[in-house]
């Protein structure tokens, strides 16, 4: 039998140390931050304890803007982008030519800088004076109107953001539902065709509920994700997202941390311990859900 | 029962399927690959062309590369460039560095209370990034680390689940080996650079991998903690460069900049396919 | 219903791609599967015989040839059309559901004024477990029974919507020694029972012949034999199939005609008339032998093996294609044996040649 060996703690000084100075500490730091009141960076001094930073958040109409934006971000993003994840796996699963092309196609945006990629999308909507941008001419041949897709409408600038946040995340989703469908044994299907079932059956009665793990895995963090979503916007609006309207919880803690309002981590930590209550609170509810229809085997 | 029209009707069925099937996958191919296409080929219109383009062209005759060369002389795109190797190096190398020695220690060393340890480990996984962002910010500016390298990097570091991922791996390597090596008179140092790291080569690169992208794409810290140009990496110096580079309207010399970013993760990604599309599906996600 | 299989062929591209070309693994198979009979296809795995049972249930579509269910073509119908059962050899349980919705599956897949109602699906799944004597374990999950259970649940599932033609996979190679004797007496009376035209693919040829009424022997995607499983035993049509039945397996010597005789090494064993001079290939069946005093085979005795009622005696002998050959006898006499040597005079029913070239049957004319 091997001894006790106190070299493993020697092994495990490093992650120890960057791990408590750079996630425990910080975790721990951020609870006491948000009751700290009227927080002063230079000087490091508050002036009481209590819930005032949580209060002032929710009250400020840039968090409120924020939360509806990210709430309507992951409430479109979410289900859209599972769906057609789910859609183009079942596609992909069903061809043995070009499949490992497609995958590889699929893939792209997942290795792609998001914040460059983001400048591509926002030249391909964009209207100026020179040139209404390569969408509008596609909705202006069917019979549409040009719409100011990023300084337009609050719809169309979400309509934008929710496009490119499923663009992003779709890699992703793919990759998880084609390997989770390649693993459900097509001995099952074939027996399910014996047994003189539809396509149509099949997938609902069969595939379905033996790829449930990972569609379920793929919602959680889905809505984990898109609760988060940031950059994705920054890309798109610039860095200046308050003024564009299309702030997101994310974002308003950063900009609560330094940018344009600057300066308050009192305000910042309770904004994101809310989005953290948030997002624990849809993922149980989630967790309860799929209780009832998640098959594990 | 007609088995005939049964037939006909099924056969019928097969080819419409078939075809709903080839267009799903096409079409999103196309919208995959066209901000790409988009990206390229504006790149290399000239600036003159693109801007009398009041309805964009689909391609171009006269491809011209002078918005690579203003894009490396006009804004400091070589400097963000190179911040970013040095940073992605440096990062994923003490990653490697801290992860190895952890998952070792985990897998194969015994000491007091390992397993709760590492199961305290395992509950860090849950700890979202935008929680701890803001101590660690207030962290390095007192430590005076803005704009700094170190400043970048350190917080950049850790992470817990490629300790997990390489410590599953370790775990898989037989007991024999190391009895065998410790036989030998092998160090447990020795052991872990001369037997262990090369049979879990493959998990170490899928991590590396995993790192690299990571690095090459972070934008949030990169930009709360840096201000100075001379520090800025690429995420954020694209972001730079859109609001006040290239005198505002010259999209072309911002997709040549776009385009030598995106590059370097492409061509990694296409020489390592099959690791990263294994490693992301056994559990990263997008960070 | 009877089941034609007409000249049915179906070829896969080499899996090799530098060896190219293709592989056949069903050859021209022409075959008609009486009505209401249990025919069992018998062969060495890699034969086709599992191919044969997807073409017939329409999973792998044939590349040549026709199958006919009654006088109806059903060459080109979809599986799902074909209202057939199957059996899969790993059972395929859909492990999210009960045994129930197991059984209620292939109902609930009923389309139009075939579709019973809800309480009399319930009836006939019912009655399908009852059939199969499972009747008690209906909510059970798959995960939750034992292989042989499983079975017959894939049993009562293929057979709840009175399927036209049964097919099942290797029905027992999950199972255990004993259950699998247990389950082919079963198999055997739930066939009687529905009098369901039942197909049945296996490589154990002792399963085979213990419960079909019919047997198909194949060989690379050739058919070798078909027939009453005694016949093809009694008299098989090549080597191949003589080898492959019958346990223990068939002894083979090397032997020649000499003048209408049989020889083995120098023995002259047994008149073979109508047969040239030249060498040939003999098989002899264990309980071909019986010992002798002055038997003409005469053989040395390595060791006698008593194992309840039969006597297995392992000899050598200097024509013999293996080492030791066994002769079994149905009594405790070991008459014939001196020391290590034993003379055994052989039945010629159970004494065959074969062309030691082409490995077909050579027979003697009748006496």
């Amino acid at each position: 039998m091997e001894k006790n060996n106190p070299k493993g703690f020697l092994y495990l000084l490093p992650a120890f140390l960057f791990l408590g100075f750079f996630l425990v500490y910080p975790l721990i730091d951020v609870f006491v931050y948000s009751f700290q009141e009227n927080y002063n960076f230079a000087s490091q001094t508050y002036t009481g304890v209590g819930l005032y930073n949580y209060a002032y958040v929710l009250h400020d109409p840039y968090f409120l803007q924020a939360l509806k934006n990210t709430f309507l971000l992951v409430l479109i993003t979410v289900p859209l982008s599972t769906g057609l994840a789910l859609l183009i796996s079942l596609c992909l699963s069903s061809i043995q030519k070009l499949r490992e092309l497609f995958q590889t196609i699929f893939f792209l945006p997942y290795v792609t800088n998001t914040l460059a990629v983001g400048l591509v999308f926002m030249i391909l909507f964009r209207k100026t004076a020179y040139s209404d941008g390569f969408v509008n001419l596609i909705l202006n041949a069917l019979g549409f109107a040009s719409v100011d897709f990023l300084s337009g409408p609050y719809w169309a600038k979400m309509l934008v953001l929710c496009l490119y946040t499923v663009w992003i995340v779709m890699p992703f989703k793919i990759l998880i539902l084609t390997s989770a469908l390649a693993s459900v044994d097509q001995t099952y299907r074939n027996a399910a065709r014996v047994d003189g079932a539809s396509k149509g059956r099949i997938f609902w009665r069969i595939t379905l509920p033996m790829i449930s793990p990972s569609l379920f895995y793929l919602v959680i963090t889905g809505f984990i994700g898109a609760f988060k979503a940031y950059s994705d916007a920054v890309a798109l609006f610039g860095t200046d997202l308050n003024a564009a309207g299309m702030n997101t919880i994310v974002g308003y803690v950063y900009d609560m941390l330094y940018g344009n309002a600057g300066g308050y981590p009192s305000y910042a930590s309770a904004a994101a311990i809310l989005l953290f209550a948030i997002v624990l609170t849809i993922t149980c509810i989630n967790l309860l859900v799929s209780k009832k229809h998640v098959h594990y085997v | 029962m007609d088995y005939a029209l049964i037939e006909k009707n099924a056969k019928r069925r097969q080819i419409a399927y078939l075809a709903a099937i080839g267009l799903v996958l096409v079409l999103w191919a196309i919208l995959v690959l066209f901000p790409f296409y988009w990206m390229l080929l504006t790149s290399v219109k000239s600036y003159g062309s693109y801007s009398s383009e009041f309805v964009p062209k689909l391609f171009t005759l006269h491809p011209t590369l002078e918005n690579f060369a203003s894009a490396f002389s006009q804004v400091p795109l070589s400097g963000y460039f190179l911040n970013t190797v040095i940073f992605t190096v440096i990062t994923t190398a003490l990653m490697l560095f801290v992860t190895i020695l952890a998952a070792f220690a985990f897998s194969r060393l015994r000491f007091p209370g390992r397993d709760l340890i590492f199961v305290a480990f395992l509950a860090l996984m849950m700890i979202p990034s935008e929680l701890v962002v803001i101590t660690n910010f207030v962290t390095i500016t007192q430590w005076g680390l803005r704009n700094t390298f170190l400043g970048l990097i350190l917080p950049s570091v850790t992470s817990v689940f490629y300790i997990y991922l390489l410590k599953e791996n370790f775990s898989q390597v037989p007991d024999e080996l190391y009895y065998a090596a410790k036989v030998d008179g092998t160090s447990d140092f020795k052991y872990l650079w001369k037997v262990l790291l090369p049979i879990c080569q493959p998990t170490v690169v899928t991590i590396a991998i995993l790192k690299i992208i990571e690095c090459w794409n972070s934008y949030v810290w990169p930009r709360l903690i840096t201000d100075k140009q001379d520090y800025f990496l690429v995420s954020v110096g694209i972001q730079e460069i859109r609001e006040n580079g290239f005198g505002r309207e010259n999209i072309p010399a911002m997709m040549a900049a776009v385009t030598v970013i995106s590059l370097p993760l492409i061509v990694l990604f296409l020489i390592f396919r099959k690791k990263i599309m294994a490693g992301v599906a056994r559990g990263g996600t997008k960070g | 219903m009877n089941v034609t299989l007409q000249h049915l062929t179906k070829r896969f591209p080499n899996r090799n791609k530098k060896q190219g070309g293709e592989v056949v693994a069903v050859d021209d198979f022409t075959y008609e599967i009486p009505d209401g009979k249990l025919v069992g296809l018998l062969g060495p795995s890699g034969c086709g015989k599992s191919t044969t049972l997807y073409m017939i249930c329409g999973l792998q579509a044939p590349t040549a040839g026709k199958i006919f269910f009654g006088d109806k073509d059903v060459t080109d119908l979809p599986t799902e059309n074909r209202g057939v059962g199957l059996v899969f050899q790993n059972y395929a349980l859909y492990p999210h559901m009960t045994v129930l919705q197991n059984i209620l599956f292939p109902l609930e897949n009923l389309k139009g004024k075939d579709r019973p109602g809800k309480a009399e699906m319930v009836r006939r799944a019912t009655e399908a477990a009852r059939l199969v004597q499972i009747e008690g374990l209906l909510d059970r999950k798959p995960s939750e029974m034992s292989g042989g259970q499983q079975q017959r649940v894939a049993i009562a599932r293929a057979l709840v919507k009175m399927p036209s033609v049964l097919l099942l996979d290797e029905p027992l190679s999950n199972l255990d020694a004993r259950l699998r004797l247990q389950t082919r007496e079963e198999i055997r009376r739930i066939q009687r029972e529905t009098g369901i035209t039942t197909v049945f693919v296996t490589h154990d040829q002792e399963e085979a012949m213990s419960i079909s009424d019919e047997i198909v022997v194949m060989k690379e995607g050739v058919v070798q034999q078909t027939g009453k499983p005694q016949a093809v035993y009694d008299d098989p049509a090549n080597l191949f199939v003589a080898k492959f039945l019958g346990t223990p397996p068939i002894n083979l010597f090397d032997g020649r005609v000499e003048g209408e005789w049989l020889y083995l090494g120098t023995d002259k064993v047994l008149p073979v008339p109508g047969l040239s001079d030249g060498s040939v290939t003999v098989g002899i069946r264990p309980e071909g032998f019986v010992p002798e005093e002055n038997g003409p085979l005469c053989c040395g005795l390595n060791r006698l093996e008593v194992m309840g009622r039969d006597v297995s005696f392992l000899c050598t002998h200097a024509g013999c294609q293996t080492d030791t050959f066994r002769a079994i006898r149905q009594s405790d006499g070991t008459e014939g044996t001196h020391g290590n040597a034993v003379r055994f005079r052989l039945k010629s029913a159970k004494v065959l040649l074969f062309d030691p070239e082409t490995g077909a049957r050579l027979r003697p004319r009748e006496a």
